[in-house]
């Protein structure tokens, strides 16, 4: 078990997270959700987007998170990212309370375990291809050789290898959500976080790109936690959250 | 993120506005060009004064007046009293208190003063050579311990019974010599006239022959045995009370006193009714003046990288709103607040640092350019001026004070950037 008062020296929190992932391999339970509640404002003015939501997540599933706009979904997903706190109730990551994570072990946690996908891309136009793949191992400081290695396989297993060098903004929509997707595989993360992934996309583009998500789902048994407002890919997952006014209205499974 | 990560992030991402990024850098330029220039001529400067010090006079000489008497003369603007047996001599309009043997008594027996003597004036009327033409020329003391460049044969003795003579480089051929180093050992003929309008001639051993300097304008040395031969003819006949007047003695300071020491050796001899000062005094009223001018120049160039400071602030919280997203990114994917902080502040400092260098380079090329044209022209005549001199370690002072500013200057941006929330970053439109 982790204790969280050890000194967190960066290749210790690594191999503290190797344990995690261990640990949470044999619980099966990659997210756990106890009664959180985020309300916004004070006094008043207070708005409680999400309502004492209760969730476990299990590591290879697919999760869908949907509802329509202000349901709390991507309040709910940034909670579950850890980019926000809970104003009550507490979120366990591996088993571990992330309320008792120091915000450099979040920083590691996030930069080690997690992916993003996001609709807007968000990639840095003026980089290579390659430059934006491996923003994740050069924040995480590995060296140039390494991850160029990594970052050349990540492109690879998206299909956009030859793409490497060139400028990110020279590539079509499908393209691009491919070089993201490659960036969110990029640290082998347990969990890749997707907000809206084919929202820019049309049908076959955004068809294609599920299915990549999908097959890392399969195949390397990475947990997909989706917010979504497209139907189809709601029912690909293997679990839909239904979120209306903050609370979960329904846990359907496929 | 990797420091090496972090220096290459920010050096590309100031590149990514260039237009934005080369106004922001000029700013900074014209501060770094400023300061270097400046004190590149103070440095210049001020090293060549440092070595007039040794030219024209030994560290342990003092010039000893009068009170109330300065180089230029009695200050006329209050009326002075006049004490009973003082003498006045008065040069064109400039009066001046002169001292007697009754002063040099005094002086010599002032503790820490070890030898004291008249600073004898003699004026010749002409020196001839070789080719027997007659040219005037200014007659001064040689001192013993005084640094002489010397471009042939040697500094004077005056502890020798030889009339001795130290000319300056321009002397030698217009006298009839070959060159400088055929005068050494040469006599020459110096004319002087007795009170009673006698034309008299001393022979003279040229013994050197120096460079001109600042400093040497004074005129040609002579040895003790030669000036005092010199005054011997010029007061011949007169009485010895009319002849033991000078305005100035020089003194010799035990060369063990600290600064404090000598501090209260002058307070001494000002008590007794003399004014008394070294030759690094005269020359610290030169360099007090050369010092004021480089505070003025570097104020202004302050001013200039206060502006510029401005500028990197704004330009820095332009790319922090344009970035906005990036950042939102970053921080997502795990970089801590602290990383995005480095990243922007070294942004700042990149800014700095090319600024500085090109402006320095600027400057040093600009100094070496003026020095050159300066050395060939109008300070021809001293060898061993440098207009400018530029240390490597004052150009790297002055980087380094720049790049802290722009560091400084930085702070506010990415201490904005550090703050920001992934999530509000990320929704940003």
């Amino acid at each position: 078990m982790w204790v969280s008062s050890q000194p967190n020296t960066e290749a210790k929190s690594i191999v503290k997270i190797d344990v995690l992932i261990y640990n949470s391999r044999n619980h099966m339970s990659v997210i756990s959700a106890k009664k959180i509640t985020r309300v916004y404002g004070k006094k008043e003015s207070a708005f409680k987007a999400l309502d004492n939501i209760n969730l476990d997540i299990k590591q290879g599933e697919s999760i869908a998170i949907i509802g329509k706009s202000g349901s709390g979904k991507s309040t709910l997903m940034h909670l579950l990212a850890l980019l926000d706190t809970p104003t009550s109730g507490s979120l366990f990551i591996n088993d571990q309370d992330s309320g008792k994570l120091s915000k450099k072990e979040l920083d590691n946690l996030r930069n080690q375990s997690f992916g993003f996908v996001f609709q807007q891309f968000f990639l840095n136009s003026n980089n290579s291809v390659l430059e934006n793949v491996i923003l994740p191992l050069k924040i995480a400081g590995m060296d140039r050789k390494d991850r160029t290695k990594r970052g050349l396989e990540a492109l690879r297993s998206v299909d956009l290898a030859d793409k490497a060098k060139n400028k990110a903004s020279d590539l079509s929509g499908g393209q691009k959500q491919r070089v993201c997707i490659a960036r969110a595989l990029i640290n082998n993360p347990s969990i890749i976080f997707a907000d809206e992934p084919t929202g820019n996309l049309d049908s076959q583009t955004g068809n294609k790109i599920e299915n990549l998500l999908f097959k890392l789902n399969k195949e390397q048994g990475i947990t997909l936690i989706i917010v979504t407002h497209d139907d189809e890919l709601a029912k690909r997952c293997s679990r839909q959250i239904n979120l209306k006014d903050g609370k979960v209205i329904n846990r359907g499974k496929k | 993120m990797k420091l090496i990560d972090i220096l290459q992030t920010a050096n590309s991402n100031m590149f990514r506005s260039r237009l934005r990024t080369f106004l922001t850098i000029i700013a900074i330029f014209i501060g770094a060009f400023t300061l270097t220039l400046t004190n590149g001529i103070g440095a210049g400067v001020a090293s060549y004064i440092d070595e007039q010090l040794g030219n024209i006079g030994a560290k342990d000489m003092l010039i000893i007046q009068p009170k109330n008497s300065n180089p230029f003369g009695e200050s006329t603007s209050t009326p002075q009293k006049y004490e009973e047996g003082q003498s006045v001599t008065n040069t064109g309009g400039i009066s001046m208190t002169l001292l007697n043997q009754n002063d040099l008594d005094k002086i010599r027996s002032t503790p820490g003063i070890v030898s004291a003597d008249f600073d004898i004036s003699v004026a010749p009327n002409y020196i001839s050579g070789p080719n027997s033409d007659k040219f005037k020329f200014t007659a001064s003391s040689y001192y013993d311990g005084v640094n002489i460049s010397l471009k042939a044969g040697s500094i004077p003795n005056n502890h020798t019974d030889e009339k001795q003579i130290l000319l300056t480089s321009d002397f030698p051929t217009v006298l009839g010599f070959e060159s400088p180093e055929k005068a050494i050992g040469q006599n020459v003929s110096v004319g002087i006239k007795t009170p009673t309008g006698e034309q008299k001639v001393v022979y003279a051993k040229v013994v050197g022959v120096q460079e001109k300097t600042l400093m040497s304008m004074g005129g040609l040395q002579l040895n003790s045995p030669l000036i005092s031969e010199l005054h011997t003819l010029q007061t011949e006949g007169l009485p010895a009370d009319a002849t033991n007047k000078q305005p100035i003695i020089t003194a010799r300071f035990d060369q063990s006193l600290n600064d404090k020491q000598l501090e209260q050796l002058k307070k001494t001899l000002n008590e007794k009714g003399y004014n008394a000062i070294t030759i690094e005094d005269q020359i610290g009223i030169i360099k007090q003046v050369i010092d004021a001018v480089i505070a003025v120049l570097n104020f202004f160039a302050g001013i200039a990288l206060l502006a510029a400071s401005f500028g990197i602030v704004n330009t820095l919280l332009m790319a922090v709103q344009e970035r906005t997203k990036e950042i939102g990114l970053m921080k997502a994917m795990g970089m801590s607040s602290r990383k995005v902080f480095l990243l922007f502040s070294t942004e700042a400092m990149l800014l700095g640092f090319w600024g500085s260098l090109i402006g320095s380079l600027a400057g040093v090329t600009v100094g070496l350019v003026a020095n050159k044209v300066a050395t060939d022209t109008f300070l021809k005549d001293l060898v061993g001026f440098e207009l400018t001199s530029f240390p490597l370690l004052s150009i790297f002072v002055i980087m380094f004070i720049i790049m802290m500013i722009a560091f400084l200057a930085g702070t506010l941006p990415a201490r904005r950037a550090s703050k920001k929330d992934p999530i509000e970053a990320l929704r940003y439109e």
